[in-house]
């Protein structure tokens, strides 16, 4: 998984294209509460956050080496947490969010210690079994709703806004703000010395040690830095469902399944390639919608053939037509 | 009282022996071609399925049935080597699991487009309701003693088969040193094929005492897939016995902490699994 080597020309049509339409969709997307209905943003925020799940796990796959299978378990932290912040203890939602998110950072200190006692291909069955082990204590914790799980309460809502529109719209903006944080900020990562580490570990673990990069610690860095922005997504989710449990919350299918189709067909290893997942995966949703398992089927399908036809997904051929990166994560080499 | 607690480890060890069943293909995938095959419980499933076909759509005995379904399985594990998995096989981290990942997700809703989700069991007649008693107070079921015995053979016939004979050698040539094993002219897919026809073999056996003692649906399959998983990291990886170990410290636990209040019972288990990889993550029987 070696990155595709710059070419020698910079700047030409194709990617001010592909830098046009980003662009245009980031605006689409701030201005949406503007354009459209409650239900279209409700959509959208479904979106934002599917979309800031994939690339945190497109982080740790595509970049950190790190196949994780059970990253939905800090998705279900959040939810609880928030549920805990906002209806046990009454905290306004914008503030329960963030700290959802932290409280999700501090459960996963124990998580990496560990599933980092486990390699490679055994991580990613041992985070499930821990991702397992936090979705059976969920349903025990009492003021939680138990197995059932519970609802939020109203005055959750109403603090959110006082009509059905005006929440859907507080509701999407958070989604809105936590995806673009997630995004510019793991796109500075990338940029920086620890993402520069990353992509050397990646690409030849050994040379990256003996230049003096610290394997352990830019891994777990990583695995870190994906919870809190897991937590804040499944305080959101929580939020526009009003409703936690310990099926729903830690969802296998929604957070981990669909996530790593996104990004297998989207593109591993790239930071348009999560986005151009969740655009094909809510594409195929709305055209398949009726066919029920045959659409996991055909997902399962598509995301098999991908990795054996081009492992680097569309964003790989696409980028064959593009020349170079759209979001560039590489530097580029000084010129002589 | 403290026959009540026999009777507990009791079952829990004859639960290991049905654990253990559903280990012994992950492990032969893991040690020989170095798969960690995510789709492994959907494999199981997929046996049960087939077993289901057998009985009810063409009213076969179960016995025949499962000596039917032995060969097809294994058939099926070499076409899924050579026709699927042989292109990720040496691909790095990534690609194996990931074919593997989606191939879990489309047994998995193929059996539920084509069975429903209802639940299935097999029955088993008299095998599944008889038991002994050992001593004053302490039973036995036939068919978890039944279970144990058939893992234990299963393992002794499988380790003879890997360190005793000639076909042996080779798996272990392929699994140590695939490009060694290449240049002194084995052919190195054939006997990852042939690797995996055995997992599939076994997967056959997993599907009948999964199905006679429990329910399953098409849904099934990670469950599955989590305890062998569990099974081989306790058991540690390239020790067949280890396997009978790891899987009755896993039955023992959860049958122990399901005595105590049985929605305890898996989340035992898991915990169970995590304290010991924080002790020793080599697993309990090998050398660090």
């Amino acid at each position: 998984m070696t990155d595709l080597p710059l070419p020698p020309t910079s700047r030409h049509a194709p990617v001010v294209f592909g830098r046009t339409i980003v662009i245009a969709l980031v605006a689409l997307a701030v201005s949406a509460p503007w354009l459209t209905d409650a239900n279209a943003l409700q959509l959208g925020t479904q979106f934002l956050c599917l979309l800031t799940v994939a690339l945190m796990w497109n982080l740790l796959a595509g970049y950190a080496d790190i196949l994780s299978l059970g990253q939905h378990m800090f998705i279900g932290v959040g939810a609880y947490a928030f549920y805990g912040l906002a209806a046990n203890l009454s905290v306004m939602p914008h503030i329960a969010i963030p700290l959802a998110g932290i409280i999700a950072l501090l459960a996963a200190l124990p998580v990496v210690f560990v599933v980092f006692r486990l390699r490679a291909a055994y991580l990613a069955v041992g985070t499930w079994v821990v991702a397992e082990v936090f979705m059976l204590v969920a349903g025990r914790i009492p003021g939680f709703g138990l197995g059932t799980g519970t609802s939020l309460p109203l005055s959750t809502a109403k603090a959110m806004g006082a009509t059905a529109l005006d929440r859907a719209v507080s509701i999407y903006l958070l989604a809105l703000a936590v995806a673009l944080v997630a995004w510019l900020g793991t796109w500075m990562l990338l940029r920086s010395r620890h993402g520069i580490a990353l992509m050397a570990i990646r690409d030849n673990e050994e040379a990256a040690s003996s230049l003096g990069v610290n394997l352990i610690r830019t891994r777990l860095g990583v695995f870190l830095w994906t919870a809190p922005f897991l937590g804040m997504v499944g305080a959101i989710t929580a939020l526009q469902k009003m409703r936690i449990s310990p099926t729903a919350s830690f969802g296998f299918l929604d957070w981990t399944v669909f996530v790593i189709f996104i990004v297998v067909i989207g593109g591993i290893g790239s930071l348009e390639g999560p986005l151009i997942g969740t655009i094909v995966y809510f594409a195929l949703r709305y055209a398949l919608s009726d066919y029920g398992t045959w659409y996991l089927i055909v997902l399962g399908g598509v995301s098999v053939a991908v990795m054996l036809v081009e492992p680097r997904g569309l964003w790989a051929l696409l980028r064959r037509w593009i020349g170079e990166d759209v979001i560039p994560v590489s530097h580029r080499a000084p010129k002589q | 009282m403290s026959e009540f607690y026999i009777n507990v480890v009791l079952q829990g060890v004859l639960l290991g022996g049905l654990y253990a069943l559903f280990a012994i293909g992950l492990a032969l995938s893991v040690g020989i071609v170095r798969l960690v095959n995510i789709a492994h419980g959907d494999l199981i499933i997929l046996a049960s399925y087939v077993l289901v076909v057998l009985t009810q759509s063409f009213g076969l005995p179960l016995w025949l049935s499962f000596l039917i379904l032995v060969p097809l399985m294994a058939g099926f594990g070499y076409v899924l080597q050579q026709g699927l998995l042989r292109h990720v096989t040496d691909k790095g981290m990534l690609p194996p699991l990931l074919v593997t990942f989606g191939l879990s997700v489309i047994i998995q809703n193929g059996l539920l487009e084509g069975f429903g989700a209802d639940t299935r069991s097999f029955s088993g007649g008299a095998l599944q309701t008889s038991t002994w008693q050992l001593a004053e107070g302490i039973y036995v079921g036939a068919l978890p003693a039944l279970t144990l015995l058939v893992a234990v053979v299963l393992i002794f016939a499988i380790d003879r088969l890997i360190y005793g004979s000639h076909f042996g050698a080779r798996l272990r040539a392929v699994s140590e040193a695939p490009a060694t094993a290449a240049l002194v002219g084995l052919r190195v897919n054939r006997v990852h094929a042939l690797a995996l026809a055995l997992v599939g073999a076994t997967t056959a056996v997993a599907a009948l005492f999964m199905g006679l003692r429990m329910n399953f649906d098409p849904l099934s399959g990670p469950g599955r897939l989590i305890i062998a998983f569990e099974v081989i990291v306790l058991g540690g990886l390239g020790n067949l016995w280890g396997i009978l170990a790891g899987a009755i410290l896993l039955g023992v636990a959860q049958s122990v902490a399901g005595a105590i209040d049985v929605r305890l019972q898996v989340l035992a288990g898991h915990l169970v699994f995590l304290l010991i990889i924080l002790l020793r993550p080599q697993g309990l029987f090998q050398r660090s």
